[in-house]
């Protein structure tokens, strides 16, 4: 077998993800128009979510760190947009997202200065503890954040488009705000995808998989590790900024250790070991807890028993699993 | 001048000497071997020329340059490349991915992350190029976790030759792996070497291995060279008999 003809490239083209990538932008982009507007705007917000997850997992799938603080970057997102509304009277989405990404760069930077020093559980509870940092500032200087009150955040003019005064909210939100929430979601994924068959995303594969060899290939661990945290830190904050406009409010909530733990819940239910495990995982896990919340008041005892039930029988999450029973279904068949 | 020189070199753990002022010269295209009986001090003293440790005391000069201080990072860069006794390989990417994930950091392209790294064809050639050499070019899309002990054994030492090293060290090659193995291993491994003029200190504990494939044996036994010497010299060297060997060596 010749060299050549073992290039990766000419084995899996990076191209290969338009084929099933574009049928289902192309369904999501029916939704409106396919889904009532309740529905459409729950899958909104789970696209929300995946963006963040997709973040998250750039860490924990990837980098081999696990993070117990990502509502920090959400919450330093949604804040940014709220603070951006409130003291400096913006209305563009798209300033949103750009405050969102330089604010998001500056907390991310000093969190994550910190944490990359360490890994495993020491990793893990330093991030818990940042993010518990951000959530009592929040919670106590209510004459900034609003408190427990939170801080509302009106409808944002879309690409210089204001929402119309006789537009109906819930429209606006299942129609035009879930093509923007779509839009932004394509590009994120598409730049993740790049990231992570990038060098760069392989020398992070590399450092999760064996840290010592990786320092004798000539990479320097922490730099890697800090990069890592920034762009993870960014996603998250994204999904933030464009989560506020969809709650119409931000209160302390969501800088609280059980959304990290959320945020968790869904990159294991999808499968944190592909790449479009967060994705499911995310948009799974948010009907799933919708449903559960208007199904029984022990919700949370219900979402417990999922994840028990996923870790022991589903390790891998549902792609991976899906993919494992689907690698069955061909083994049987070529036989 | 040596390729390499070290000048009291020393290394404590506690109370134990690991490595005892030990003034360690190599010259430019030699292999070494280094032998001695476990704890002699071996392991460490190639940890410190690598970078894994950091001396108590000593210097490290290669090709003239005082490298004591310099990071691992730093010494790669200057050609100082090693394998490792226990393999260190990234076991969940491909035997592939592994090789040219080394020399995706040589090139200093592991930084980029806004091009696909498939993209880069040049450097899948020569990974490519570098698992056929040592044999291994059929499991180059297989786990590196998922292959044979002694392709694993290559593969790190192949991992390590991808940096393009000057100085290559190799933390007993053919440890873990069948007597029927250790040869055929050692072969690729010494032609490798001895055909790109690569500069060479082996750990091992195969004393057929040891004199036949190396210029010359360096003796370390409780943190100190006791001796120095060809092939020759060394197997007729009675001390080096009852320190490394025991006293009813034949």
């Amino acid at each position: 077998m010749s060299a050549i003809a073992l290039r990766p490239a000419a084995l899996r083209s990076p191209l290969w993800i338009l084929v099933w990538a574009v049928p289902i932008a192309a369904l999501l982009g029916l939704a409106p128009w396919a889904l009532d507007p309740y529905q459409t705007i729950l899958l909104a917000y789970g696209l929300v979510m995946a963006i963040a997850v997709l973040g998250f997992n750039l860490l924990l799938g990837y980098t081999g760190l696990l993070s117990f603080g990502h509502s920090a970057y959400f919450g330093v997102g949604a804040y940014a947009v709220a603070f951006m509304v409130k003291y400096l009277h913006f209305q563009s989405m798209e300033l949103f997202l750009l405050g969102t990404i330089v604010a998001s760069i500056v907390v991310t930077f000093v969190f994550g200065y910190v944490c990359v020093r360490y890994t495993r559980i020491f990793f893990s509870i330093l991030t818990l503890a940042l993010s518990q940092v951000l959530w009592s500032l929040a919670f106590k200087f209510f004459w900034v954040t609003g408190g427990t009150d939170g801080l509302r955040v009106p409808t944002p003019k879309l690409l210089g488009v204001a929402f119309g005064e006789k537009e109906d909210k819930i429209q606006f939100l299942s129609h035009g705000y879930y093509y923007y929430v779509l839009a932004v979601f394509v590009v994120f994924v598409a730049v993740m995808w790049v990231i992570v068959h990038s060098p760069f995303g392989k020398a992070l594969q590399a450092i999760r998989d064996n840290e010592t060899r990786a320092r004798f290939v000539g990479i320097r661990i922490r730099h890697y590790r800090l990069l890592a945290f920034l762009v993870s830190g960014v996603f998250t904050a994204i999904a933030g900024a464009l989560w506020v406009p969809l709650n119409g409010l931000t209160t302390p909530d969501i800088l609280y250790w059980p959304f990290s733990g959320e945020i968790v819940f869904m990159s294991v239910l999808g499968g944190f070991r592909n790449f479009t495990g967060p994705i499911v995982g995310a948009v799974v896990f948010n009907y799933l807890k919708t449903y559960a919340v208007g199904f029984t008041v022990y919700w949370q005892a219900l979402l417990g028993i999922v994840l028990v039930v996923l870790v022991v029988a589903l390790p891998t999450g549902i792609v991976g699993t899906a993919k494992l029973l689907a690698a069955a279904a061909r083994r049987r068949f070529a036989q | 001048m040596n390729y390499l020189e070290t000048t009291k070199l020393t290394k404590y753990f506690g109370d134990t000497h690991a490595v005892d002022k030990v003034d360690f010269a190599i010259g430019e295209g030699e292999v070494v071997s280094l032998i001695g009986s476990n704890g002699a001090g071996k392991t460490s003293l190639v940890n410190l020329i690598s970078g894994l440790l950091q001396p108590d005391s000593g210097r490290i000069v290669f090709r003239g340059e005082d490298v004591t201080n310099q990071s691992v990072q730093d010494r790669i860069k200057d050609g100082i490349a090693r394998s490792f006794q226990i393999v260190n390989l990234f076991d969940e990417l491909t035997v592939v991915d592994n090789v040219a994930l080394s020399i995706f950091a040589r090139e200093g392209k592991t930084r980029w992350f806004f091009t696909l790294a498939d993209h880069y064809g040049a450097i899948w050639d020569e990974a490519n190029d570098i698992l056929h050499q040592f044999g291994l070019d059929l499991k180059a899309q297989q786990l590196a976790g998922g292959i044979s002990q002694g392709e694993r054994k290559l593969l790190d030492v192949a991992v390590a030759y991808a940096l393009k090293p000057r100085l290559l060290f190799l933390d007993e090659p053919t440890s873990g792996v069948s007597t029927r193995e250790k040869a055929p291993i050692m072969d690729v491994i010494s032609s490798i070497v001895r055909s790109n003029r690569i500069t060479a200190v082996v750990i091992e504990h195969d004393m057929d291995i040891i004199f036949k494939y190396s210029d010359r044996i360096v003796v370390m036994h409780q943190g100190l060279i006791l001796a120095s010497g060809t092939p020759e010299e060394i197997r007729s060297n009675e001390s080096v008999k009852d320190a490394v060997f025991g006293p009813t060596h034949a």
